[in-house]
């Protein structure tokens, strides 16, 4: 499913927190979103999950405009993991990863089989299965991110949006959460799920994304192939910083060394 | 795309990164090793060390058989709760009485003081804790979910204090005298919508109605309101009349009548419904606004129904029963410790948990210290707090992890 954001932009008190902003993800591509703290990644991704209402502009999939959709509608297309899940409530995981099938049951309707089987895949797919009785909050933050994208998995999105998925994680709970969210933007539904994700490590940017947009000040100011994107030049004058590219030894992708400021 | 190995982590920890199991990748695919399924075993044979440290499954109560339980109990103890009372009446005798009450049969004329009692006393009385009793625990849970605090309870937004003032004024000053009998169940029910407008307009704000400007105005408004009752219970110059504000402020059953169970019955079949038709959006809710948004669900909009409904509610049981404390704030976590957080399993058994433990507390107001009625507020906590610590320790609950 195609994602386009046209025009988007988002004014609170006065403050310009996203403007004018255009960006386009094709049907199974992963597009990342970069760029420093405060520039609007955030801000963005919440008019494209339905947290926020744009000020301007619009966010359509597939062509239909998705804030004129019911909201449960818009739920069965596109799923998201927000950047805090704020809990304190003992939810089991399987628990948690049920409420993935809330925009596809009606409120008086019991959990039907066809649910269960739809969440017990998900915590499959993750390789979560064995935490399902566990409590959510004990787990750790590897494993809570695995259950939210069940979560999500769960909801059967053709479009997934990820707030900086790999915050508070270890490299390899990083490397094992973007490549879980790859492998389902190249599977699962035809044409594959599309994937639009916030990060703040450039270097897994650069690795996992087809595309990626670069967004600063609340507006994007760079897109396309993260070879063509993340040039010295962009990075001294967006994140302020001296980069060297390198070529991965192995994938060939473009890898980042950064310098002391200045 | 090319496909790609699956990826299954090593339990408890991440995936282990070996340089030998790296699987041959295409041209531009990510520059990672891919995590390579553990050896230890399946995920059902997870490694002890893992796990160990962390704490077990919490186990939970079957839902149907607990609510059938709770359901019988409550029938069984209507009854008993009108057996059990300080007029000299005996047990048997009482329920003689209610038999033939309900069934039509024929009181003796030496026995219709003694059917008054149970009959227009005591059944009512009864009915109504019942009645309170689920409203306050159902109100709770939802409320806890609204501003995801473990704090709160169905008094949070000051709807009781806002209630007590209109309350107070009817039985310190005789406000609202045309009002006749409804004087003072009106008075306290304007008076909650009165408040609830007042928090409701003072909790909004551009960014909407967040949980923590609603504690916090609830709170404020509280202390506001609390400060204007205790001032009129100090101006009172009737004695007898700050006693009776006083036991409103502890909450009594006393006042139930066949017009006040229906009214409060009413109010609470219609919370229930509409609670029973938001679990899902309730469980939402308590991940957070962003996760419910992600879920299709409009925090915002669902806040303000809940809002709406919770002082809907809560108004008509302050009015008819005053400000009963306790039920509404650990009802719902002792159930939670005993089902989890499930708000579909919760709202099953709250109510009924709630109705039972108030009717049991009903009994033990009037009959403790008879024929001096003890306030219900003060029971709940008497009864409530030890089991509620006991419960709270033994099965190791922190509002994190039920």
């Amino acid at each position: 499913m195609k994602v386009d954001v046209d025009g988007l932009s988002v004014r609170i008190a006065g403050a310009h927190l996203v403007r004018d902003v255009t960006l386009r993800a094709g049907s199974g591509r992963l597009v990342g979103l970069v760029g420093p703290n405060g520039s609007g990644k955030s801000t963005l991704l919440r008019c494209v999950y339905r947290a926020l209402r744009p000020t301007a502009g619009t966010v359509r999939l597939d062509g239909e405009d998705l804030h004129a959709m019911a909201p449960r509608e818009g739920a069965r297309r596109l799923a998201a993991l927000p950047q805090e899940v704020v809990t304190e409530f003992g939810f089991t995981v399987a628990e948690v990863v049920a409420m993935g099938r809330l925009p596809h049951q009606r409120a008086s309707a019991r959990t039907s089989a066809a649910d269960r089987d739809h969440c017990a895949r998900a915590l499959d797919r993750v390789g979560a299965a064995h935490l399902a009785e566990r409590a959510f909050l004990s787990l750790s933050g590897g494993e809570k991110q695995r259950v939210l994208i069940a979560r999500a998995l769960a909801q059967e999105p053709k479009v997934l949006v990820l707030d900086e998925p790999t915050n508070h994680l270890d490299i390899a709970q990083q490397l094992e959460v973007l490549t879980l969210v790859r492998d389902r933007a190249a599977g699962d539904v035809p044409g594959g799920m599309t994937v639009l994700t916030a990060l703040h490590d450039l270097n897994l940017a650069a690795g996992y994304c087809d595309e990626l947009y670069v967004i600063a000040r609340g507006a994007i100011v760079a897109s396309g192939a993260p070879a063509d994107v993340l040039t010295p030049q962009l990075l001294a004058d967006v994140f302020g910083v001296r980069a060297h590219r390198v070529r991965h030894p192995e994938s060939g992708s473009v890898q980042l060394l950064f310098d002391r400021l200045g | 795309m090319t496909p790609r190995a699956v990826l299954v982590a090593a339990h408890g920890t991440a995936g282990q990164l070996l340089p030998d199991t790296r699987t041959a990748r295409g041209e531009g695919d990510p520059p990672v090793a891919t995590p390579v399924r553990s050896e230890v075993g399946t995920p059902s044979a997870a490694p002890p060390g893992g796990d160990a440290d962390r704490p077990p499954a919490p186990r939970r109560l079957p839902v149907p058989a607990l609510v059938c339980g709770l359901l019988l109990a409550l029938l069984c103890s209507v009854p008993a709760a009108v057996g059990l009372g300080a007029a000299g009446l005996s047990f048997g005798e009482a329920l003689g009485l209610l038999r033939a009450g309900l069934t039509g049969g024929v009181v003796a004329a030496e026995d219709v003081s003694a059917y008054t009692i149970v009959w227009e006393l005591r059944l009512p009385r009864a009915l109504l804790a019942a009645v309170v009793g689920a409203g306050l625990a159902a109100v709770g849970v939802a409320l806890q979910a609204m501003v995801r605090n473990a704090l709160a309870d169905p008094f949070v937004l000051g709807i009781s204090s806002g209630a007590a003032v209109g309350a107070n004024a009817v039985l310190i000053f005789g406000a609202f005298g045309m009002l006749g009998v409804w004087a003072l169940s009106g008075a306290a029910f304007v008076s909650a919508l009165g408040a609830m407008a007042l928090v409701y307009v003072v909790a909004r704000s551009a960014q909407g109605m967040t949980p923590l400007r609603l504690v916090l105005t609830g709170t404020a408004m509280y202390y506001g309101f609390s400060s204007i009752t205790t001032l009129m219970v100090f101006a009172a110059e009737r004695g007898e009349a700050a006693r009776s504000a006083m036991m409103w402020l502890m909450g009594s059953l006393g006042g139930a009548t066949w017009q006040s169970v229906p009214i409060a019955a009413g109010a609470v079949c219609a919370g229930l419904a509409y609670l029973a038709l938001s679990a899902r959006r309730l469980n939402a809710l308590a991940m957070g606004d962003e996760t419910a948004a992600a879920l299709g669900v409009g925090a915002e909009r669902f806040r303000r129904e809940l809002f709406l409904m919770t002082a809907l509610v809560t108004g008509a049981l302050v009015a008819v029963s005053g400000t009963i404390g306790f039920v509404g704030l650990m009802v719902p976590h002792a159930t939670r410790m005993l089902v989890g957080a499930d708000h579909r399993r919760l709202l099953a058994v709250a109510p009924p948990a709630g109705a039972l433990l108030l009717v049991w507390v009903d009994v033990a107001s009037r009959t403790v210290l008879a024929p001096v009625e003890l306030p219900v507020g003060v029971l709940t906590a008497v009864i409530g707090v030890p089991s509620f610590l006991l419960l709270m320790r033994r099965r190791g609950y922190t509002f994190g992890a039920a």
